[in-house]
């Protein structure tokens, strides 16, 4: 008995180095684009610069009130931070043909992408759109927020400028 | 073990720690683990104006979470889902707690292998959809291996092998699937690759398995179905259809005929900054396919069979009279636009005003029965997915304009016509239940009180002079960004014929958002209604009391 103490003591000691980090990388999913070729999230990227990965769907109200209220203030938004926004439907097959000409029709400028039997949705792990993450210039998932109410565009805001500026953003 | 020996391993353990801790601590450090969490939990009480029951538990719960691992190419996790018991409207097999789903998974730049559960689709999933809807109980994972490759550029090649979680157990049906996906441009490359016309071709081929145990019948064991598909998109236009056969595959959805099923889907769209046009068709003839022959309602589906209806959220419009695919036989058109008149111009304001306008109707394909004296294959009928029959099932038409006011004041209108076959849609006798005629208006208003406080308003009404007649809906929601929210909602039978059911079904709400945790609390009556789910109804019944959902994801 005493030598298994030993032993875990010692081997607890040498494996206290190790520890969880807190940020997130984007998982690695197939999307499709509005063209119909296959793109894969890792490859998603804006030049170092902040992305916001935002989770809608067509038949989703909030969704599409969160995506109007932010594209009045979209040109701002890059010129001050260079953000970039993708915007992937997890519309499925009953609605995913509509997509591209709803994004359009509304007058979207997002780049977007359809998660057709929500492979991304599942591996970022959520269950009712909307849901938005911050990405910083290395690809990591560093801010999240689960649905939409009006002004809340204007704290993903501050956490846009502050990583823009290089800050840390708080986990919330 | 000999003492000196335990002291000079420890030693060594002591001075190699670091290095050694270093390495694994390298590969564990990339790991993460994430996932997400929900609960809903349900108080009921007894109402006897709206039928609703009292349970013997007094209080119904359903919970879930998602734990995954993922380090570099590799990742693993599970699902352990309780219910203890499950909420009224819930698919009554779930039951008790266990693990629903668990699953490794390998994946690189060619390769992606899957052991375990996974879930997937061929094409639009006219042969082969696994997906989960968790809200509404629907999750048809499949339990098996799965493996996908990229063979060349733009060649990309799926197969699968499993059975289908049937609650906590497998279906009996054995499914073996392969789907191949061809990008043209990008596999023959060069000048083609940089081409305005994009072409993929794709096609898929799943085989079930049931042991044929009838007395009655000789029922075939292996059923197979397959789909071709193409999509095109050139400049600003795109075209894509998919068509699908399967083969004899009797089963209590069908009556136990021998006839082939067959499906078909196409849609073209228009799409340039502020304009979009999309118009769809599907025909659908015999395509309930299920790994269990006699499975019902969302039991063991291996395909999914959307209803070319749109998706509504206003509450009069998504649950009086919601559509639902008729496997066996419907033929659909679809038509939406989607419009943004300029900012600035004389009809558009200042903030510019969008117009969507989507009208789709749908009939019984034109099919004759066979007489059951001549029918010596047993087929039961001739159809043709590709001829209109003379029964209208659904009819709608929307118009929905969204304005602007000013920077404080905003509101979406809408407009609804519906034509609602109850009989064939909701299974019940046409001579007690007519078609119903509505017309149905929505204002949805808000008003920003500030930046962060916002008063939104619906006014619904629906008017009918069939089935129970008006409705009218009235909810007040009040949101404080980012954390809180306050709604109010009123559901009214106005106008039943029979004055003891003209209820009013309240309903209060409040919640709390913190980045991804979200916990909401509500009170109220529930009508009792119908779920409609990749082609299947479920019955919900009315219910009473007071409700508690929690959802997070970390």
């Amino acid at each position: 008995m005493k030598k298994l103490i030993l032993f875990s003591a010692i081997a607890l000691f040498s494996f206290s180095g190790f520890a969880q980090k807190e940020t997130r990388t984007v998982p690695s999913v197939n999307l499709i684009d509005l063209e119909g070729n296959k793109v894969n999230t890792s490859d998603f990227n804006n030049d170092g610069k902040p992305m916001v990965i935002n989770f809608w769907a067509t038949w989703c109200k909030p969704c599409v009130a969160e995506l109007n209220n932010i594209s009045d203030l979209y040109t701002d938004w890059q010129e001050e931070t260079g953000v970039k926004i993708i915007a992937v439907a997890i519309d499925d097959s009953r609605t995913a043909p509509k997509v591209g000409p709803y994004a359009n029709g509304k007058g979207w400028e997002y780049e977007i992408y359809k998660d057709v039997n929500q492979d991304f949705q599942r591996a970022i792990g959520f269950q009712s759109p909307p849901f938005t993450c911050l990405v910083d210039g290395s690809g990591k998932i560093v801010w999240t927020h689960s649905g939409y109410q009006e002004g809340d565009e204007e704290e993903l805001y501050e956490a846009i400028k502050k990583l823009a500026a290089g800050e840390t953003i708080e986990k919330h | 073990m000999d003492l000196k020996k335990i002291i000079l391993f420890n030693i060594a353990a002591f001075l190699f720690a670091p290095v050694f801790s270093q390495g694994i601590d390298q590969v564990l450090s990339k790991g993460e683990v994430h996932g997400n969490f929900q609960m809903d939990m349900q108080y009921y009480q007894e109402d006897s104006t709206i039928g609703a029951q009292a349970v013997a538990e007094d209080v119904l719960m359903n919970a879930f979470a998602n734990i995954n691992y993922t380090n570099g190419n590799f990742s693993a996790g599970f699902r352990y889902e309780s219910y203890l018991n499950t909420i009224l409207g819930f698919p009554t097999g779930y039951k008790g707690n266990g693990i629903g789903y668990r699953y490794a998974s390998y994946t690189n730049d060619d390769m992606t292998v899957t052991v375990g559960n996974y879930y997937e689709q061929f094409g639009n999933g006219l042969i082969f959809r696994s997906y989960e809807a968790r809200g509404l109980g629907y999750d048809n994972a499949m339990d098996g291996i799965r493996v996908k490759y990229k063979l060349a550029n733009g060649f990309h090649v799926k197969g699968i092998m499993g059975k289908q979680r049937f609650y906590f157990e497998t279906g009996e049906g054995i499914l073996r699937g392969v789907d191949g996906e061809l990008m043209l441009n990008d596999f023959f490359g060069g000048k083609f690759a940089e081409s305005k016309t994009k072409i993929t071709l794709g096609g898929s081929f799943i085989s079930k398995y049931q042991v044929d145990q009838s007395a009655q019948f000789n029922l075939p064991e292996n059923v197979g179905a397959g789909a071709g598909r193409f999509a095109i998109q050139h400049k600003k236009l795109s075209f894509a259809g998919e068509y699908a056969r399967k083969a004899n595959d009797p089963s209590a959805d069908n009556g136990f005929i021998y006839k082939e099923g067959e499906a078909f889907y196409a849609e073209t769209g228009y799409s340039t900054k502020g304009f979009g046009l999309t118009l769809s068709a599907k025909g659908v003839d015999n395509m309930s396919f299920r790994s269990e022959r006699d499975a019902a309602l969302t039991d063991l589906q291996i395909n999914y069979l959307p209803a070319l209806t749109r998706n509504h959220t206003y509450n009069l419009l998504a649950t009086l009279y919601p559509y639902a695919t008729q496997p066996n036989g419907e033929i659909a058109f679809q038509g939406e636009m989607v419009y943004k008149i300029k900012k600035g111009s004389k009809l558009g304001g200042k903030y510019g005003t969008g117009i969507l306008i989507n009208y789709s109707t749908i009939y019984n394909i034109d099919s004759t029965a066979i007489p059951t004296a001549i029918d010596s294959n047993r087929l039961g009928y001739e159809g043709n997915i590709f001829a209109i029959g003379d029964e209208k099932y659904y009819e709608e038409f929307n118009v929905e304009i969204s304005k602007k006011f000013n920077k404080k004041f905003k509101g979406i209108f809408t407009y609804s016509n519906l034509v609602f076959n109850q009989a064939v849609i909701q299974g019940k006798p046409p001579q007690d239940y007519p078609t119903v005629y509505a017309n149905i208006g929505v204002i949805d208003l808000t008003y920003k009180l500030n930046k962060k406080h916002a008063i939104r308003t619906e006014i619904q009404g629906l008017f009918t002079k069939q089935d129970q007649q008006d409705w009218a809906t009235v909810l007040i929601e009040y949101t404080y960004s980012p954390h809180w929210f306050l709604a109010v909602m009123d559901q009214y039978n106005y106008g039943n014929k029979y004055s003891d059911k003209q209820i009013h079904y309240y309903f209060v709400s409040a919640g709390y958002i913190k980045g991804t945790n979200r916990i909401q609390l509500g009170y109220g009556k529930q009508r009792a209604g119908i779920f409609c789910v990749g082609g299947v109804c479920r019955n919900v019944p009315a219910a009473s009391g007071l409700t508690l959902s929690i959802t997070s994801s970390f």
